[in-house]
């Protein structure tokens, strides 16, 4: 395996309604921005792009041909798109620089979801004949795992709280978040059950927006003279698709992909995880075997701000600028998708 | 489309919205494990599979999730069981099976040792649930031949009685899995300043600064640079036929009656077409280059759409084919 150099990472802000925007517009603005940061004049500099969105967010069949729009791609260029998270995009991206395919790569992903029903939508993803007709939403979904870790005795809400308290507390610095400022574990816990045993605030805000990044090989990014961190490991496990017939508390695919992408190998002093619901950041965090002495999400996490479709390649994003910023070491990001967890992405991040 | 006020956007603009919903009408094929386990529903009867490890897993699956191995040997076990986790929703939707506040619960039949997923009926009463209760099937009086079959469960030890009516007896094969998701589009800031234009009866393409191509519709980018069409560039509601069809065929939901002129319009002042209905014009006289002119509805029809102009016809003066 080679390593791979990030060289650039940008994201739009996180809001709930983007209005008049439509994908190219969300899209354009941070693939230029990204493109400009890799010190790239535009898509035509690198050797290949990859996208990652989800049409049925905004019920715009194929709205994902229509955001290569936003590239410039005359004459045409090397395109492909995964309809996942732009995490699963990077990985692409990522092979087909270890295939000696490409030296450079632009991903980017977007996810306008205001104008559905995010929840719902997400039914689709179930299985059709048994889950998918009774309309079983993601939420309620959480919500049974959450109490399951909650019955094993192991975490109590006060635990989810925290979650909450940190994700809001950490968000006050980033800039794109959606949901940040001081709260209290005794003020969350007010709060009444949504849908029990969640409360609002233990479930992601739906955001509308847009993320880029720019990869290339380290030789590459030497010669570009910028600063960049290096995806030492990638992962990527999926789990059963029956969710009754998973152990909902644990996330096996997560340590599986720890281990193969070299988690435990060296200290790590920060993670990015990409939990939409605050007890999968506990789950999570435990799969991957960190303590207390890890740096958590400190852009606030998805509970921060949760761009569908774009959040797992800023949770590597947000890893590989502290990196290069010189504020961590040893950095994990970890992307997901599928209900509760069902299958996960694990990467490590280092500097230069 | 209805108007709404506030955009984040450069160039300000009413957002345009127009609310839809989006249907898919499928049946599915149930294959012979599913299929099995909707056929006993109208028996008031739940069936599973054993696992590769001789779990028996309900409702069945066609492969171990462990071993991946095909999965055949059914089992009978009960219609009531035990809670082993629940949510409250406090607030069901439309697509949910209950119209009253009820729990989701995964449920471990008897006979069985993994849960089925459904909607437990407490009458609205969250204090009722707790893990560990025990469940019986709500059945439906008709049996339809699909999972709604379970109407959901109840609170009771012991099977209700009440077993599905149904008139059927060919095994369940198919099964109709029709979804539907509600949106409310919003058009992008380009294509929302294109169609106010469009409301005032002009034609008003978009470029990028300093760009080479003039875009109609413009929908938020020169596709060519991928820089925003920013500048504006009225175009004549005079065109050049690019290319066309003629439509010979019925299209479902399509209320105009073949044959008709479908055509590539380059209005005058763009530099891409867009497609719309030629009219007016005997079908075998429409040719490749023929000028055309945008015949438009009366002005107290017009909306924020293409449709302002009915369609378009030949220019009185056939030696105009210059074009832009």
């Amino acid at each position: 395996m080679q390593d791979v150099a990030i060289v650039s990472f940008v994201q739009s802000d996180c809001v709930r309604y983007a209005g008049a925007q439509n994908e190219v517009e969300l899209i354009m603005p941070v693939v230029q921005a990204a493109l400009k940061e890799a010190g790239l004049s535009s898509v035509q500099d690198v050797d290949f792009t990859c996208s990652g969105s989800c049409d049925y967010q905004q019920g715009a069949a194929f709205a994902f041909v229509a955001g290569v729009d936003a590239l410039g791609a005359v004459p045409p260029i090397k395109e492909s798109h995964v309809e996942m998270d732009a995490a699963w995009a990077l990985y692409e991206s990522w092979l087909k620089i270890q295939m000696g395919q490409a030296e450079s790569a632009l991903i980017y992903g977007f996810g306008k979801s205001s104008p559905g029903e995010l929840s719902n939508v997400l039914s689709l993803q179930l299985d059709p004949y048994y889950l998918a007709p009774l309309g079983v939403d993601t939420i309620s979904l959480a919500a049974m795992q959450a109490r399951s870790l909650l019955e094993s005795g192991e975490v109590n809400e006060v635990d989810l709280a925290e979650v909450v308290v940190n994700s809001r507390a950490n968000a006050k610095n980033n800039p794109h978040a959606q949901l940040s400022g001081d709260f209290t574990v005794d003020q969350l816990l007010a709060e009444p059950e949504t849908v029990s045993p969640l409360r609002k605030h233990d479930c992601c805000p739906i955001s509308d927006g847009a993320a880029a990044m720019v990869i290339c090989t380290v030789e590459k990014a030497k010669a570009m003279g910028k600063p960049y961190a290096v995806i030492k490991g990638i992962d990527h496990r999926i789990e059963t698709h029956h969710v009754t017939l998973r152990d909902l508390c644990r996330s096996p695919s997560v340590e599986i992909a720890a281990e193969k992408a070299g988690v435990h190998d060296a200290p790590v002093d920060v993670a990015e995880i990409y939990a939409p619901f605050s007890h999968q950041e506990i789950i999570v965090k435990r799969a991957l075997g960190l303590d207390d002495s890890v740096a958590i999400n400190p852009s606030g996490g998805v509970l921060a701000g949760h761009l569908f479709m774009a959040s797992g390649l800023s949770r590597v994003g947000e890893v590989a600028k502290r990196i290069i910023a010189g504020e961590y070491k040893r950095g994990v990001a970890h992307a997901t998708s599928g209900p509760c967890l069902q299958q996960n992405m694990i990467l490590v991040l280092e500097g230069m | 489309m209805s108007l709404e006020s506030g955009s984040a956007t450069d160039q300000q603009v009413e957002v345009l919205s127009q609310k839809f919903t989006l249907g898919f009408t499928y049946t599915r094929s149930t294959g012979p494990v599913v299929g099995r386990f909707l056929s006993s529903l109208r028996d008031g009867k739940m069936v599973g599979v054993k696992g590769s490890d001789g779990r028996v897993i309900v409702p069945p699956v066609e492969y171990d999730p462990v071993t991946a191995e095909a999965l055949s040997e059914f089992v009978d076990v009960a219609d009531t069981g035990e809670v082993v986790n629940w949510c409250w929703v406090a607030e069901p939707t439309e697509h949910h099976p209950l119209s009253h506040p009820f729990a989701w619960g995964m449920v471990k039949l008897d006979g069985a040792d993994t849960p089925i997923l459904h909607a437990i009926d407490t009458q609205g009463d969250a204090s009722q649930m707790v893990t560990g209760m025990k469940v019986r099937v709500r059945w439906l009086n008709q049996a339809q031949g699909n999972i709604k079959d379970i109407v959901c469960f109840e609170p009771g030890d012991t099977s209700s009685g009440n077993i599905p009516q149904h008139d059927f007896e060919e095994p369940v094969v198919m099964m109709d899995a029709p979804t539907y998701l509600d949106y409310n589009y919003t058009a992008g800031n380009a294509t929302a300043r294109y169609l106010h234009q469009i409301r005032q009866g002009k034609i008003v393409g978009q470029k990028a600064p300093g760009g080479e191509f003039v875009y109609v519709p413009p929908r938020g980018s020169c596709p060519a640079t991928g820089v925003a069409t920013t500048e504006e560039v009225e175009c004549a509601d005079v065109a050049t036929v690019e290319s066309f069809t003629i439509v010979h065929i019925p299209i479902p939901g399509n209320p105009i009656k073949p044959p008709y002129v479908v055509a590539n319009l380059l209005a005058d002042g763009a530099d891409v077409s867009f497609i719309h209905l030629l009219s007016e014009v005997d079908n075998d006289a429409v040719e490749i280059g023929m000028r055309v002119k945008a015949v438009w509805k009366p002005e107290e029809e017009w909306g924020y759409a293409m449709d302002n102009i009915r369609y378009w016809k030949p220019l009185d003066n056939e030696s105009d084919k210059g074009g832009k």
